[in-house]
């Protein structure tokens, strides 16, 4: 390795000039197998197991901004799976194992970072919540402890065991938790999948479904109309506007969820902190920014702005856990929208129109799910409508049977 | 910060208030089927125009209503309930007394 580096220092030109990393744009086909609508990370990994797994390549991805500028560009990238529910536990630890091999699969540094993610209980009841996730977690495979005071001492020596009057009473250790690099994810699997034929249109925005007899036909564009043989949807915060577009009514609000990012400082913080009583959560990105997340905005709303109040409150917990962070500056703050459910878990599977799947109900929590989800969505496709036993608990039709997947206390300040 | 006309109490911060859903029909849930009653519940067009939604004023604890944009954030109406529900609604359900059985 050092040798080719050192033949590389002395070479005159840049030795990767032919490998790009995508195909320039080409005109819209008339027809497709399968139509992807969103280029986020669940739409480009569904297209790349499309082609890895069921070799079918004469798929689009329709994206009308760039790819990975949605949700998948601004998240605060937390991969965990330290859940409630079996359904779910058993869902996110399959992608936490698959995100661990996607450097090596992509040949792609996803930047893939097992650092340990500690959640804080202030109360007797959240204690037992959390014995509850960490036999949960550890039954199907996980590794969560529940740990005291002095452990998490040792582990975050200069957080605030007495943040905001609350004491720290204990914490849920889940040593599987991670971050990796969100938009690596997206190009990693945008550059497999077009490597195999797929086409990745950016630009391109669906501005109707054609549904002929009960079936999804073909979308129309702002470049033309095309046929295909079936559809899926991935467009996250426009779930409910999309979904529409063919006559599908969704069980999803939308919501803004906003986070922050400070000028970046020594290293001092690995493991990634959250409290659940002050609903705020903690990073340091291994550029040394301090990322702070919390829970969503508190009415619905389909806009990207930052607002002063969320930034006091948020920054007010912040401030509690960790105090010498009063004298940091804020370099950054922005916004995703997010398609939320009442459940707190997503919406996988077959819609009410035939070849239309549905991906969405991702809310503050699916880039964690995006190779996992992406897997099982393609297997969804090229099974022509089985639907896979993972995610067969997260169907939309759990709403209309009063069976939901309850999440809602595992995600709510942590996603 | 964001200020909202309260038909109460006049304008104050937005942090006061409580969104409490759009403004639907709920049907009569005795008769209802369990898809209608699903989709009273969970479902909602939620889209991006002017909606009709219910806000609550937590300090003085009052219920009214808003005409707000989903996208734009404006707020272009709000008024007291009244001015859309001005018929008392009855609750049909009638429970049926629990019976006490010995063991
Ligand atoms: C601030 C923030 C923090 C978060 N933190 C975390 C976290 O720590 N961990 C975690 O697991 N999750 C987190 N999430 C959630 C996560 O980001 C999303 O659930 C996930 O990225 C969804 O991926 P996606 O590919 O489905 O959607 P997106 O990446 O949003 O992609 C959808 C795409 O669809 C496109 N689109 C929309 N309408 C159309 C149309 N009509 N035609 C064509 N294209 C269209 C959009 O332009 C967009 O690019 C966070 C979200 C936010 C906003």
């Amino acid at each position: 390795m050092p040798f080719s580096l050192l033949k590389y220092g002395l070479k005159n030109d840049y030795p990767f000039e032919n490998d790009v990393d995508l195909p320039s744009p080409t005109e819209l086909k008339k027809h497709y197998d399968v139509v992807i609508i969103g280029g986020g990370g669940h739409g480009v990994a569904t297209a790349y197991y499309l082609a890895k797994y069921h070799g079918i390549t004469n798929v689009a991805i329709l994206e009308k901004g760039y790819l990975g500028g949605g949700n998948t560009a601004r998240n605060t990238a937390v991969i965990r799976s330290n859940y409630l529910t079996s359904e779910g536990v058993k869902f996110y630890k399959e992608s936490v194992d698959m995100f661990k091999g996607l450097s090596n699969e992509f040949d792609f540094n996803i930047m893939y970072s097992s650092r340990g993610q500690l959640t804080l209980a202030h109360t007797d009841s959240t204690i037992r919540s959390f014995r509850q996730r960490t036999e949960v977690n550890t039954h199907f495979g996980g590794k969560t402890e529940l740990i005291d005071p002095q452990q998490i001492k040792e582990l975050v020596p200069t957080l605030n065991m007495n943040p905001a009057d609350m004491p720290v009473l204990a914490g849920l250790w889940h040593i599987d938790g991670a971050t990796a690099r969100h938009d690596a994810v997206a190009w990693g699997y945008a550059k497999g999948a077009t490597q195999r034929g797929v086409e990745l249109h950016q630009l391109t925005e669906v501005t109707d479904v054609i549904v002929e007899n009960g079936k999804a036909t073909g979308v129309k564009t702002n470049r033309g109309t095309v046929s295909c043989g079936c559809i899926v949807q991935a467009v996250a915060g426009h779930s409910s506007i999309v979904a529409a577009m063919a006559g599908i009514k969704m069980p999803i609000t939308t919501y803004p969820l906003q986070a922050m990012v400070t000028q970046p400082v020594k290293p001092f913080l690995d493991p990634l902190v959250s409290s659940s009583a002050l609903h705020c959560y903690v990073q340091q990105t291994g550029r040394g920014e301090i990322v702070f997340g919390g829970g969503s905005d508190p009415y619905p709303l389909y806009n990207t702005r930052s607002t002063l109040d969320l930034k006091e409150s948020l920054l007010a917990s912040a401030v509690e856990m960790f105090p010498f962070m009063a004298n940091l500056k804020l370099m950054r703050q922005w916004a995703g929208i997010t398609d939320m459910t009442s459940d707190y878990s997503p919406i996988m599977g077959l819609s009410p129109v035939e070849n239309y799947y549905l991906d969405a109900g991702w809310g503050t929590w699916g880039f964690k799910s995006t190779p996992i989800c992406g897997k099982s969505m393609a297997e969804l496709v090229a099974s022509g409508g089985k639907v896979p036993e993972l995610i067969a608990p997260f169907a939309m039709d759990r709403f209309d049977e009063f069976r939901q997947v309850n999440e809602m206390g595992a995600t709510a300040a942590s996603h | 910060m964001k200020i909202m006309n309260c038909p109460l109490n006049g304008p104050r911060n937005i942090s006061e208030f409580v969104y409490g859903g759009e403004v639907k029909t709920m049907p009569n849930s005795l008769t209802c089927s369990d898809k209608e009653w699903a989709d009273y519940v969970f479902y909602s067009d939620n889209t991006i125009r002017v909606i009709t939604e219910w806000w609550y004023h937590s300090a003085s604890g009052y219920w009214f209503i808003a005409e707000r944009h989903t996208a734009s954030d404006e707020i272009f109406k709000t008024y007291d309930p009244s001015e859309l529900f001005n018929e008392r609604i009855e609750f049909e359900s009638k429970p049926e007394p629990v019976e006490e059985k010995s063991a």
